[in-house]
Order: structure tokens, then C-alpha cells, then sequence
């Protein structure tokens, strides 16, 4: 039966040069992703059958195989004997059943791959098992062709126990890669099932497909929001943890954002729904983990290199190996060739090397999903392990980005309310967050600004506008200096208020200063102690801001920040980041995601830092859904480890193949005598495909440094 | 040297060429994607030991949209990657997975597994 699964197949629009552009594809919700996990668990059920067949077979064929070694048996299985013979036939028949039944996936999957003219570790392993049978058969049935009857012994064991050990390691390996998409399936997982919903005035239950874009959502104490909204009315605290990371429940009022997946608590509330289906929050996390998970580190594209030439190289070696050992091997060289050959391409392990990478990005990116933070791909991983300096923009990211009116100094001859009143109106129509401080200030004073006549904003330096026939200036010195006010009497104050971290706003009144409204934007608690972790991470920690450079010291020296750029204009934020990539640093931009995205861009690896969704994603390399600074280290952290982890994956790999490779074809012989066993070489080829799966989930345990808050 | 050591040496050189030539020297010309109702190019790709057909032929700035269809449960397979696209999606067994792109310029792009195991290519023509 054919079924259309519109999953996954999800759209990074952004970052790539072999696109142009194309709208986003439609996707359902997350719950579609899972019947690979499904698949998995049944893979993994057939392979443990497979497996307990061939080890029951496996056992007794290993101590049969070589009767003389055991007293009893040694006088009853003769060599030479017919009942050697008859035993021997018995085996082979069992072992065929075992390469019928539990190995039957090499010897298709090596055919599958050989109609692509392409070859993989099924192709091995059904040469290397059906090599050993044919030739245990052949010497079975026809001793007559061999020179000497050393090569006559069978080698239905290697077969077997081969076939059995790589089984066993198959399925280790499936519930290993099961173990490793955890944390992605426990995203899945939150997705709500039902929503309580007004529809014609009462409350009904209805399948979380049925919400609509508008919906009134009824939510009540401990339960589980069903899907993103605004709330209407009630207030609580809401547990954001399992999507942002943040384990204190955030308070919510009429107006507030809450997040579908989440959970109330205490209170009960009714929000309008905004968001369903693929749109909402997680659905937008699943999707964005599930692409990171599958993308690839640039280190992955020299590994794809190697792996395009490794089975048929091995496939090669193998038989120059036998050409050597007949050539020049001891005596019975045929059986030895075989034997070398074999082995060979039993050990080879193209699995280790596909997957060493593959394995720690699921991990590390899902680790991180656990905790907020949305990794964007492998690039970002990769880049974010050399980072040497870290930019953070000050308001929004190391302040909360709420600033409030601290002070009003009135020059002489001016009213603190007439200034405040005046610059309200003047600001009123603005968007920079300190023309809403200062509104905000008016207000609470029970001022209500007139609306100007004309407004005018001069980014980055302040706001020309007129109130009948008053003209007015609010903003920086320099800008109130250019228009030809004389503002240097204020200057002490101005000083004063610019070391206690404040910004002062120079406001005039046809053309003459009338005083300054000192804002202040607080620092969040946690920033301090996240911007020193930062620095223990070794990175040099820069803070960007318009501020002037008084008022930036100030923050900057209040935090730990010793290098501070200020007075930058907001365009500019991009070419200072350029500027320090032209130091030869290695640069993170930590923004809010809007008006930083060309700094983020320019940055080697952007971060968007607060409880923005869905347009900072977009923007960014790395999403931090919490507003807190220490989400940055955490990011760093777990890049480092899993950048960590996959050279740990990649070296494994290769010093397993480059070692084992050699052993098999017998370079210890001529100096030492030893030649491997090809059922060693099965044991070690099944463990060194699990070692990498299990190192990978190494990382799941990787515990993130606590910043004190 | 005897006989039976040249005629093994010559016969495991003549499988080295042979192997090195079978897997390393192919080109297959590839299947044209059609152009269907909707404006797209479709193509379905079976999923089973590799991608069949293994190489696409897409003509560039027209959307393309490939139909994945696994039909095996190899761990291997259960996931596909378009990396230069940026786009990947979990293949569930028996079912037909849409991936849809726009290619840009003329060129060469690999659709592989998550191990990098299974490879096809996407081959972006010059629109005519």
C-alpha cells in the first residue's frame, strides 16, 4: 500500500547558493516523522531473531569445526573419516540455512548496490562469507582438486560466526541510532493531542487538527497548552522549559505570547490562537532540528570523498592480498590467500567512517534542542567550535531592552514636566525603544504628549520635530551641536549620568537646550556571570552599542566587558564585525535578531538571542529561545563537544580501518607469525561500528557548565 | 615463478582493473525529469540498495520535485539528503516522499543517505 507522507522535507531558503527560491514546502506536524523509529524497532526485533538463529547454529559449528581438539570427539571425528565428512556436510547445510536466513540482507543489499555499480558492508560481507562457504563446499565435495589435504579443511565456522557477529552488531547499531534521535522523538513527543476551544459559546474538546487560526483556547491549571496564542484574559505561570530551556515558570497576563506544548500551572486563562499546525513554535524546532540533524559538517564532505572510493579499495586490496599470499605465501598458499582475503574484507568497516559524523551531529544538535537552543546546521557546529571573539549587542542582549527614564535635569529657566512632555510628543510617533522609554516616562508622570505637527527621525541620532510653532530637537549632543545649539553647559551632568551607565538625551527647544532625560536600560541578572563563562571559554568578549562612549564604559565595566564599540549606528553594527574578521578573528554576533541581521549575517556565526520564534530563526546560525545570555555559552559548549566528538568518530574510523586493514592482510606474519582470524575480524568489525554510535551518545551525558544567575 | 602463480597474478590484476573500472567509471546519462500539470519537473526515485533511477537530469529555474519511494527497512536508507539544496527528509518504508527544490545554474549535485552510503546525483541543465 502506498502511502504520501509529506514529512520532513523541510526548507533552509536562506544559506544555500545552489537554490534560488522556492516557497516553503507543505508540511504537516511533526507526529509524521516517526515511523522511521517505528521501522527501526522492527528492524531491530527481525535482526535479534536473525541473530539468536545464527548463534544457536554458531555455537556448536565452532567447537564441531575442529573435533580433534576435543578428547571425545577427536576419536570419533577422525580426519580422514567418514564421519568427519558427514559432519561436515551437516554443517554446511546449517550454515547455508544461517547465510539464507540471517544473512540473506548482505548477499541482496550487496546485489542492490552491484545493479548500481556501486558496492557498501553488505557487499563485503557477502563476498567475504560466501567466499568462505563455497570454498569449505568445494574442498567438501571435491578434496580431489586440492594438492594437499591441509586445504581440504572447511571453513563453515567463519561463515556462521561471521554472519552472527555482524548481525549482533547490526542491531546494537539500530538501537544505538534509535538513542541518538531521542531527543528530537521527545520533541514530537510535546505536541498536544486535544485543545479545549469556545466554540459557540461553550467549551468543547477537539482533535488538535481542528483548531483554527482565531480560536479561543481554554486553558486550565496543569494543563498543556495545545497551540501558540495570545493571551486574552486570566493571568499564570507558565512552565516554557521543555521549549526554551528555562526551568522558572514566566508569568502571563492579557497580551502576553504563550507557546503551544507548553504547560500551565497554577492559573487558568483563555488566548486567541495564532498559530496551528506546521506554523507553531515546535513544529518550526522539529523541522529545524530535523534539517541540522541531516545536514553536514564541512568536515563530512572530505569523508564522503573517502567513503566514495573505500568498499571497492578494500574490495581491491583483498585480492591483491590473496595475489600476494599465493604468490608468495607458506604452504597451503591457496588456503591462506583465501583465508587473508576473507579477512580482509570482513574487518573493513565503511559503516565507522559513514557514521562517526552523521551520529554525533544528531546527537549534539538534539542535545542542544533540549535545552533552547536551535542549531541551524553543521556549518554553524563547525564554525562555532573556532570562535576566538564573541560581539554582543548591549540592549536586548545584555540589558533586558526595557529602558526606563532615570532622571530629568532641566537646564535653567526649563520645567523637568514641560521637557519631558515636549520630548514625549516629539517621540511619540518613533520606534527606537528609547523614544518609548521616554513616552513611557511622560506617562507615568500623567503627561499626555500632544501630537506633533511634523516628525522627522535621524537614525542612529535623534528626532527633529515641531508642536506648533515650537521646534524641537531630542537626541544626541553632537546632533542638537550640528543644528547650532550650544549644549556644553550640560555637559558635567551629562558626564555624570553617562558613568553611572545611563544614556543622556540632550532635548532643546527652539534651538536652545532645555536639559537632558537620562535613560537607563537594566542589566539582566544573569549576564555577568554568563559574559565570565564566556571568557573561560577563551573568548574575547566585545560589547556593541549606540551608546555613547561614557555611558558604554560604564555597562561595559558593570558586566566584565573591557572592549566596548560604541556609538556605532546601527548600519554600521555589519562593518564593525568586518572590521574584527579583518584582525583575523573568528567572530559571533549575539543580537536580537531584527535589527542586527546584518551583523548577524557578516558574523561567522550569528546568534539571535530572545523569545522570538519564528522571524530570528531565520536570520541565524544559532536560535537561543530563552532571552539569557548563558544560552550563548551553553551553545559554544555543546558546538565544542560535538565538534569534539565527531573527530574523536572520525579518528576511531580511521585509525580502525588503517590498522585493521593491514592486520588482515598479514603484515605481522612475516615478523611475528600471526595472521587474524576472520572471525576476529567480524568481532572487531561489529564493535567498531557500535564504538561509534556509543561515543556519539557519549554526548547526551555532556553536562553544561552552570552560570550562577 | 610457476604457472599457477602467473595465471593468479595476471587474473587478480585483470579483477583489480575490473573493479576499479565497474565502480569507479561509471556514467550513466541519466533520466530527464518530466514536466508535469502544475509546472514542476517530477521524477519518482526508488529507494532499495541505492536510488533508481541513480542520476536526474532537471533543466535549471524550473522547480523540481523528486518522489521518494523506500522500499526496504536497511537502517541505511532511512533518511535522504540533498545538502546542497539544504533539504533532507526521514523516508518511512512504503511511503512516497516528496522533496521539492529549485534548482539554480547549470551543474552537479549529490542526493545521498545520512552515512553518505547510498549516492545519486542531480544533474541541472541549462533550460533551453
Amino acid at each position: 500500500m502506498t502511502s504520501t507522507a509529506r514529512t520532513a522535507a523541510t526548507d533552509q531558503p536562506m544559506r544555500h547558493p545552489a537554490e534560488t527560491t522556492l516557497d516553503a514546502h507543505p508540511v504537516t506536524a511533526a507526529p509524521a516523522a516517526t515511523p522511521p523509529a517505528r521501522d527501526r524497532q522492527a528492524e531491530y526485533r527481525t535482526l535479534m531473531r536473525k541473530w539468536w538463529f545464527a548463534a544457536a547454529v554458531g555455537a556448536p559449528t565452532m567447537v564441531l569445526s575442529y573435533p580433534w581438539l576435543f578428547p571425545g570427539l577427536g576419536a570419533l571425528f577422525a580426519r580422514g573419516s567418514a564421519a568427519l565428512w558427514w559432519l561436515w556436510v551437516a554443517m554446511g547445510i546449517a550454515s547455508l540455512a544461517v547465510l539464507v536466513y540471517s544473512g540473506n540482507q548482505f548477499f541482496s543489499g550487496a546485489w542492490e548496490a552491484l545493479k548500481h555499480r556501486s558496492a557498501n558492508m553488505h557487499t563485503l560481507i557477502a563476498i567475504g562469507t560466501g567466499t568462505a562457504w563455497i570454498y569449505s563446499t568445494v574442498a567438501l565435495l571435491f578434496p580431489q582438486i586440492f594438492p594437499s589435504a591441509q586445504m581440504t579443511d572447511v571453513y563453515y565456522d567463519v561463515t556462521v560466526v561471521v554472519t552472527a557477529l555482524v548481525v549482533l552488531g547490526m542491531a546494537m547499531e539500530v538501537k544505538a541510532r534509535g538513542r541518538t534521535s531521542e531527543a528530537i522523538e521527545k520533541l514530537i513527543g510535546l505536541a498536544p493531542k486535544t485543545a479545549r476551544v469556545v466554540r459557540d459559546g461553550t467549551e468543547v474538546e477537539i482533535p488538535i487538527d481542528a483548531v483554527v487560526v482565531g480560536d479561543v483556547v481554554v486553558v486550565r491549571p496543569g494543563a498543556k497548552i495545545p497551540v501558540d496564542g495570545v493571551v486574552l484574559e486570566g493571568a499564570s505561570a507558565v512552565d516554557e522549559s521543555m521549549i526554551t530551556g528555562e526551568s522558572m515558570p514566566v508569568e502571563k497576563r492579557a497580551g502576553d505570547e504563550v507557546i503551544g506544548a507548553t504547560i500551565n500551572k497554577t492559573g487558568a486563562f483563555r488566548f486567541r490562537t495564532t498559530k496551528v499546525g506546521a506554523d507553531t513554535a515546535l513544529a518550526t524546532i522539529v523541522r529545524m532540528v530535523g534539517d541540522a540533524q541531516a545536514s553536514k559538517v564541512p568536515i563530512q564532505r572530505i569523508v564522503d570523498v573517502v567513503s566514495g572510493y573505500f568498499t571497492p579499495a578494500v574490495l581491491i586490496l583483498s585480492v591483491l592480498g590473496f595475489v600476494i599470499w599465493y604468490d608468495f605465501g607458506p604452504a597451503p598458499a591457496f588456503a591462506y590467500a583465501t583465508i587473508v582475503a576473507v579477512t580482509t574484507l570482513i574487518i573493513a568497516c565503511p559503516c565507522a567512517l559513514g557514521m562517526a559524523t552523521p551520529m554525533a551531529l544528531t546527537t549534539g544538535v538534539g542535545l542542544a534542542a533540549t535545552h533552547g537552543i536551535l542549531i541551524r546546521s553543521g556549518d554553524a557546529l563547525q564554525a562555532a567550535k573556532k570562535l576566538d571573539t564573541i560581539i554582543l549587542d548591549k540592549t536586548g542582549t545584555i540589558t533586558l531592552g526595557k529602558p526606563a527614564v532615570t532622571d530629568v535635569i532641566p537646564a535653567p529657566g526649563f520645567e523637568v514636566d514641560a521637557i519631558l512632555a515636549l520630548a514625549a510628543a516629539a517621540e511619540r510617533d518613533s520606534e527606537h525603544p528609547l523614544a518609548a522609554a521616554i513616552v513611557e516616562g511622560a506617562a507615568e508622570r500623567g503627561l499626555t504628549p500632544l501630537e506633533p505637527t511634523s516628525f522627522e527621525a535621524v537614525p542612529g541620532h535623534g528626532i527633529r520635530a515641531r508642536l506648533g510653532d515650537t521646534r524641537i530637537l531630542v537626541g544626541k549632543r553632537a546632533f542638537l551641536e550640528a543644528a547650532g545649539v550650544q549644549a556644553a553647559a550640560l555637559e558635567h551632568d551629562a558626564a555624570r549620568l553617562a558613568d553611572e551607565g545611563k544614556t543622556p538625551v540632550f532635548v532643546a527647544f527652539d534651538d536652545r537646550v532645555a536639559g537632558i532625560i537620562a535613560i537607563a536600560d537594566p542589566v539582566k541578572p544573569d549576564s555577568r556571570a554568563a559574559i565570565a563563562a564566556l571568557r573561560e571559554l577563551g573568548l574575547e568578549v566585545v560589547m556593541i552599542t549606540g551608546d555613547n562612549q561614557r555611558t558604554a564604559d560604564a555597562i561595559g565595566r558593570a558586566v566584565g566587558i573591557d572592549r566596548v564599540l560604541a556609538e556605532v549606528l546601527p548600519q554600521d553594527k555589519a562593518h564593525e564585525v568586518r572590521k574584527l574578521q579583518l584582525e583575523g578573528r573568528t567572530v559571533a554576533m549575539v543580537g536580537d535578531g531584527i535589527n542586527d541581521a546584518p551583523a548577524l549575517a557578516q558574523s561567522d556565526v550569528g546568534f539571535a538571542i530572545g523569545t522570538g520564534t519564528d522571524v530570528a530563526i531565520e536570520a541565524s546560525d544559532v536560535t537561543l529561545i530563552s532571552g539569557s545570555l548563558r544560552g550563548v555559552v551553553s551553545a559554544i559548549a555543546i558546538s565544542r563537544a560535538t565538534m569534539r566528538n565527531v573527530y574523536q568518530n572520525l579518528v576511531g574510523a580511521f585509525v580502525y580501518n588503517g590498522v585493521g586493514l593491514p592486520v588482515a592482510l598479514g603484515v605481522l606474519y612475516p615478523f611475528f607469525g600471526l595472521l587474524l582470524s576472520p572471525i576476529l575480524a567480524a568481532l572487531a568489525m561489529s564493535f567498531s561500528s557500535v564504538t561509534v554510535i556509543s561515543n556519539a551518545n557519549r554526548l547526551k551525558r555532556f553536562k553544561l557548565t552552570e552560570v550562577a544567575a | 615463478m610457476t604457472p599457477d602463480k602467473i595465471l593468479i597474478t595476471i587474473g587478480g590484476l585483470a579483477v583489480v582493473g575490473f573493479i576499479a573500472w565497474f565502480f569507479w567509471f561509471k556514467r550513466t546519462a541519466g533520466v530527464k525529469a518530466s514536466l508535469v500539470s502544475d509546472g514542476y519537473q517530477e521524477q519518482m526515485i526508488l529507494v532499495k540498495g541505492g536510488y533508481t533511477p541513480d542520476t536526474i537530469r532537471v533543466a535549471a529555474g524550473r522547480p523540481v520535485r523528486l518522489l521518494f519511494r523506500r522500499e526496504e527497512t536497511a537502517a541505511c536508507s532511512e533518511q535522504v539528503v540533498l545538502a546542497d539544496f539544504g533539504k533532507s527528509a526521514p523516508l518511512p518504508t512504503g511511503a512516497v516522499v516528496p522533496i521539492e527544490f529549485m534548482p539554480g545554474d547549470p551543474g552537479e549535485h549529490e542526493f545521498t543517505c545520512q552515512m553518505g552510503m547510498l549516492r545519486g546525483r542531480i544533474i541541472v541543465e541549462a533550460a533551453r
